[in-house]
């Protein structure tokens, strides 16, 4: 036999072994797909219950994405680049909730907001959301916007240092204009909300599944980007922040959009911890996941399809997106 | 002048212990020794990018070894070269620069005038990929000298490229002896490099630095 023939035959076995579990997912889709009718399909997902579903999962997934990399970004970067005492432990505790069952999350949560400083966080969201979103929010997003322009009339490396200045002397001018209290009433009305079994619960259950996973790319991504190149930058004149904001963030940018991308789908298929934490109630918290269930839970089949294929056709498109981005969990 | 007096340096099996040396303002040293005798732990150490035991790292009579590499305003060039992948070769000129805060245009001064004399001009405008081993090589030594540093260390920058190139990197190596503006430590284990480069040698023996003339 030749030796051409020999790698095909091998490479055909392989292909075989594998294919079978191809054609199992492709069949699959293909069963969903000719269950139902392009109709039937389009009739089914304009109901008033599936498009607030899909309303508020792009809401909430967009929002954990974002607050996944706020986390991912410090924490991946950290364990990549420091040892500190009791590294071991926190890197397990973060990484508890990709081994964890789904709901065991979500009881632990609802465990969480019963206890004394949970409630605290309900009382207060419910009754000074406002007041926060007002005084505090508000002021740390101005601080942030304005960073770009501190860096350049502040001394070298002090930009960073100046936000909170900034900050506090916005929350002083909204408290004082008078400006501050004509946003807060009607920033209270719009979300002043208990958490569990409301919206925010929503968001947390998924984000706190969610963030594990991108906090693990993030690190991958660090850990694959030599710090050769900030300790140059160091030794040029950068402070170890402008090391990292201008070196190591900018070469992590594909790992950043792989973060976020996985947090989106994962915080989309998140089903067990919402359902425990934030309850199936249709127009509340009901997200694409949880219309499955009650759409099954009623008997209708063709809605539970019908948002299947939508989850589907989803997921094939971030898929197509982060390989677009040549992402796999690593580095540019 | 560079002067480094007992430097001991630890981490984890590997032990640098009371290593000395000294090169005169304006010289070329050039520092040889087997591969992993810490050849490159001792130039990070003076850059101050490696903590050190004991030992007293100094530059022109000034004692820098507590300060922050940023303090230490020492050029260096790391043996990979270690460019910045999402910056074009400009901005690696002129990286330095807008970070002292120097105007626009004496950036771009600067930038010309590097570019010229490392013959890089057709590639300020590329990114680091795709870019030779000596390409990267002078990117990476006009970066180290952008911002005139007294003291320069270089790190085998001449290890991974050819022969040709070498050749002509050597001759502006040696340029830059022959002007004096900087005192170099140049680390490499090639002794004709080191022939035609240095005007101190010392070779980094067991732990111990020798100099060799």
């Amino acid at each position: 036999m030749t030796a051409r023939g020999a790698n095909a035959r091998f490479y055909v076995a392989l292909g075989l072994l594998g294919g079978l579990y191809v054609v199992l997912i492709a069949a699959m889709i293909f069963a969903d797909l000719f269950f139902t009718t392009p109709d039937d399909l389009w009739s089914r997902l304009n109901s008033p219950e599936i498009r607030y579903a899909i309303k508020l999962s792009l809401v909430s997934c967009l929002v954990t994405a974002v607050l996944s990399l706020w986390v991912a970004v410090p924490l991946g970067y950290l364990f990549s680049r420091t040892r500190f005492w009791g590294r071991p432990i926190v890197e397990t505790i973060v990484d508890i909730p990709i081994v964890l069952p789904p709901l065991v999350i979500g009881l632990s949560l609802l465990i969480l907001f019963q206890t004394a400083p949970g409630r605290r966080i309900e009382e207060t969201t419910a009754s000074r959301a406002g007041f926060l979103l007002t005084y505090l929010v508000t002021p740390t997003l101005i601080a942030i916007a304005s960073v770009p322009l501190l860096r350049q009339f502040v001394p070298r490396g002090h930009g960073l240092l100046y936000a909170p200045a900034v900050a506090l002397a916005s929350a002083l001018v909204l408290r004082f204009s008078g400006l501050g209290a004509e946003i807060e009433a009607p920033l209270q009305a719009r979300f002043g909300t208990r958490i569990t079994f409301q919206i925010p619960s929503v968001i947390i259950a998924q984000f706190a599944v969610s963030c594990a996973f991108a906090v693990r790319t993030m690190r991958v991504t660090f850990d694959q980007i030599s710090p050769r190149a900030e300790q140059v930058a160091l030794t040029l004149g950068c402070t170890r922040s402008q090391a990292f904001w201008t070196i190591a963030l900018p070469e992590a940018w594909r790992g950043l959009v792989s973060a976020g991308t996985i947090a989106w789908a994962r915080a989309l298929g998140e089903f067990g911890p919402i359902l425990i934490f934030a309850g199936a109630t249709r127009m509340r918290t009901e997200v694409l996941s949880t219309t499955v269930f009650l759409e099954l839970s009623v008997g209708q089949l063709e809605g539970a399809i019908a948002v299947s294929l939508l989850m589907m056709i989803v997921a094939v498109v971030v898929l197509v997106l982060m390989r677009t981005l040549g992402v796999r969990g690593g580095p540019a | 002048m560079i002067q480094i007096e007992n430097l001991s340096i630890e981490q984890g099996a590997f032990r640098l212990h009371e290593v000395s040396l000294v090169v005169p303002t304006g010289k070329y040293g050039v520092l040889m020794g087997k591969t992993g005798c810490g050849k490159t732990s001792l130039l990070e150490a003076m850059a101050g990018l490696r903590p050190v035991v004991s030992g007293k790292v100094t530059l022109g009579g000034c004692d820098v070894t507590e300060l922050t590499p940023a303090e230490r305003g020492i050029g260096y060039v790391p043996q990979d070269a270690a460019l910045f992948r999402t910056m074009t070769v400009y901005n690696h000129l002129a990286f330095a620069l807008n970070l002292r805060g120097i105007a626009r245009a004496a950036v771009r001064l600067r930038v010309a005038e590097l570019a010229d004399w490392l013959m890089i001009t057709h590639l300020l405008n590329r990114r680091p990929v795709g870019l030779s081993g000596g390409e990267a090589q002078r990117v990476a030594l006009g970066r180290a000298l952008s911002f005139k540093p007294a003291y320069l260390l270089l790190d085998e920058p001449l290890s991974s490229i050819d022969e040709d190139t070498r050749g002509s990197l050597v001759e502006l190596l040696n340029g830059l002896r022959k002007s004096a503006e900087v005192t170099v430590l140049h680390v490499t284990h090639n002794s004709a490099e080191a022939d035609r480069l240095a005007d101190v040698r010392f070779r980094l023996d067991d732990g111990r630095v020798v100099a060799e003339g």
